[in-house]
């Protein structure tokens, strides 16, 4: 998937994966979201007759927030540990490429 | 802004599209950052919960054409639109987790191409490969043709414009590393999908007067619509069942048939258990047991899918003066392709009419993302199998990977130009779906009869194989061209599932008799291949009879499969 892998890497301790969780980043672009389309809802031009009378942006936004809070907190309670070791797969020999034989980078 | 758009987007619905390709790119630059991060990266993708997967094997699949073909099929006739998700999906993916995924697992395929080749040789490898190019080319012009469609309602360009900059756009995209983060991007747009087609459902429905409000005004609609509008009765698009609007059978028994065997069977079938987009997610899992949850997780959220798609195609039918026209057989002006309003733009044009500017731009960053993350997988699927299964094995071997990924990048720029013509042959269907189906028949059902009779027989031949696709294939566009021209009449999707079931059917009986007079692989090489040569204790999880039953894959399947179920009798 990614040509920036190494095989030197699968050494490194076991940490946590922090900013790499998913579940950080749905919270925070859901969080973000939801924060623009509230103050949208608060401020902005209510058009009721679009929405027949419900103030959609306002109503989606504290939603949005909700699930974001939710996203992030449940990514604080439960992180997810990095194992410090893990099989890679293994090359193909049926397949052509793409090989990984590079030279360790450092 | 000019009036002569179709949607008015403000600064607002702009900020909120510009924040969601931030979160895309700025996942592509952290994951090339540094080495140790993109490990980090990977691995957290890994050992996520089966949930995510589940999610990410779905999202791969709720992508732009799903979206945007759903609603366009709901809008035309109604509730029959259901089945693609609870015949042509659900059972297939309950099927996949339950029966195929173990022996995937096992075998270690990790691409039909790969199969084919370590199961039939070269030669079946080779129409395969090129089959699997051509069908990637095709799907990437549908995304690609949809895609101008937003650019040209956003902005009012002329649509060959619009496909040029779309082009362009996707390819930087991929370029820009995009797709290193794909299963994050998935998981991501997923909710920003879902975070806008709720509101939409929602409010639509409220503007209709509710669920009675939608039914009354889709019985009345279709009660006073022009005979020659060939309407379905309004009974027919508020029940799934027979389903004759979506089949085009006359006979209600023809009907279910149609729809069990062509969608249900051949056509979601092949799509769902020979799909390694799809099946790849799931691979990634740590364990038996979580790679055969993943489909069955899935499977959950797909169920309830058609909720957010099939019912605002439903509302903008009878809610958006445009769609009013064109349903009652009027050709009203406008629509996404510059050239008259289609079903294809009900989504986009109930958009216009109710979401305030604000959950307008969510609803376009979502559109967006799934069109770009459709076409740029469709790109990099046709990449790989280009450089390294036609390019590297048939026509250059044995030359430095930096040889294969120039070749790469060069096919990447080649296939976005292809697509920009591709996407004028979509833009000629009025209904996208009509034409995926088409597509599937062609080249996933062949490929489907192949799979499974080459994995459970193992008398099956190599020159089977390759008989076997390409007549399937020529039988499919047969069909269709016979279609075409009128000698078979059947609206609605009804030729294409006869195209599929048709391929199906030639593809089964050619490799048999073929291959009872041809010389089979010795059954040494098919270990791991075909389902008889390959050792069950490969095929089971020892672990997963200790988890609580919540946690096991058939009790998990058999609830899904007991509550798609009730959802037919339901509607």
């Amino acid at each position: 998937m990614s040509d920036t892998t190494d095989t030197n890497a699968t050494t490194a301790t076991p940490h946590k994966a922090g900013l790499f969780d998913v579940r950080n980043i749905i919270g925070a672009l859901m969080a973000v979201y939801g924060v623009i389309l509230t103050l949208a809802g608060l401020l902005g031009e209510h058009e009721p007759e679009k929405t027949g009378g419900v103030n959609a942006n306002l109503w989606t936004g504290l939603a949005l927030l909700v699930v974001g809070a939710f996203f992030i907190g449940w990514a604080r309670l439960r992180p997810i540990v990095v194992p410090s070791d893990f099989d890679r797969p293994d090359d193909d020999p049926t397949r052509p490429a793409p090989q990984r034989k590079r030279p360790p980078a450092h | 802004m000019s009036s002569d758009t179709l949607i008015d987007a403000s600064w607002l619905d702009y900020l909120l599209v510009a924040i969601y390709f931030g979160f895309v790119l700025g996942i592509g630059v952290m994951a090339r950052r540094s080495v140790s991060d993109s490990i980090d990266f990977f691995l957290s993708g890994r050992s996520l919960p089966a949930w995510v997967t589940g999610l990410a094997f779905i999202s791969a699949n709720l992508g732009a054409v799903e979206i945007m073909g759903m609603s366009a099929n709901g809008a035309e006739i109604g509730l029959p639109t259901v089945h693609y998700f609870w015949v042509g999906a659900v059972p297939a993916m309950l099927f996949l987790g339950v029966v195929m995924m173990p022996f995937y697992y096992g075998s270690k395929v990790r691409s039909v191409p790969e199969f084919m080749f370590r199961r039939f040789g070269t030669g079946a490898h080779l129409v395969n490969a090129i089959s699997f190019a051509v069908a990637q080319l095709l799907i990437a012009g549908i995304n690609l043709a949809l895609l101008a469609g937003i650019v040209h309602a956003l902005l009012g360009w002329p649509i060959w414009i619009a496909l040029v900059v779309a082009g362009a756009v996707v390819l930087s995209y991929i370029t820009l590393g995009g797709l290193s983060a794909a299963i994050y991007n998935e998981v991501l747009q997923f909710f920003v999908i879902v975070a806008s087609l709720l509101p939409l459902t929602l409010i639509g429905l409220h503007r209709v007067g509710g669920w009675d409000g939608l039914t009354d005004k889709v019985d009345a609609a279709a009660a006073n619509a022009p005979a020659d509008a060939a309407v379905a009765p309004g009974s027919q698009q508020l029940e799934s069942w027979p389903g004759q609007a979506l089949s085009g059978f006359d006979s209600p028994l023809l009907s279910v048939i149609g729809i069990v065997f062509g969608l249900g069977f051949v056509l979601s079938f092949g799509y769902w258990t020979t799909n390694f987009v799809e099946v790849q997610r799931a691979m990634a899992s740590d364990s038996i047991s979580a790679a055969r949850k993943t489909p069955i997780i899935g499977a959950f959220p797909k169920m309830f899918v058609p909720f957010i798609v099939i019912v605002p195609g439903m509302v903008s039918a009878v809610l958006v003066q445009e769609m009013i026209d064109l349903k009652s057989g009027g050709s009203p002006e406008g629509g996404a392709s510059g050239e008259g309003v289609a079903y294809n733009d009900a989504l986009l044009l109930l958009m216009r009419d109710v979401l305030p500017n604000g959950l307008l731009g969510l609803a376009i960053a979502g559109l967006l993302a799934a069109f770009m993350a459709g076409m740029a997988a469709n790109i990099s699927a046709f990449n790989t199998v280009f450089s390294y299964d036609l390019w590297q094995r048939y026509i250059r071997k044995d030359h430095s990977d930096d040889y294969y990924l120039r070749i790469g990048r060069l096919a990447t720029v080649g296939a976005t130009v292809i697509a920009i013509f591709t996407a004028q042959i979509a833009l000629g269907y009025d209904n996208i779906m009509n034409y995926l189906q088409t597509l599937f028949g062609f080249f996933n059902a062949p490929l489907f009869a192949t799979f499974i009779l080459g994995m459970f027989w193992k008398r099956m031949t190599p020159t089977a194989g390759w008989v076997g696709l390409v007549f399937g294939t020529l039988s499919a566009i047969a069909v269709d061209r016979l279609a075409a021209a009128g000698v078979i009449d059947l609206p609605g999707q009804g030729a294409a599932f006869l195209a599929a079931s048709t391929a199906f059917v030639v593809d089964i009986v050619l490799s048999v008799i073929v291959s009872l007079v041809t010389k089979p692989k010795p059954a040494s090489e098919l270990r791991g291949l075909v389902y008889s040569e390959t050792p069950r204790e490969d095929l089971v999880d020892p672990d997963e009879a200790a988890m609580p039953w919540w946690r096991r894959t058939i009790p998990l399947a058999s609830i899904a499969l007991a509550m798609v179920i009730v959802l037919n009798f339901a509607f």
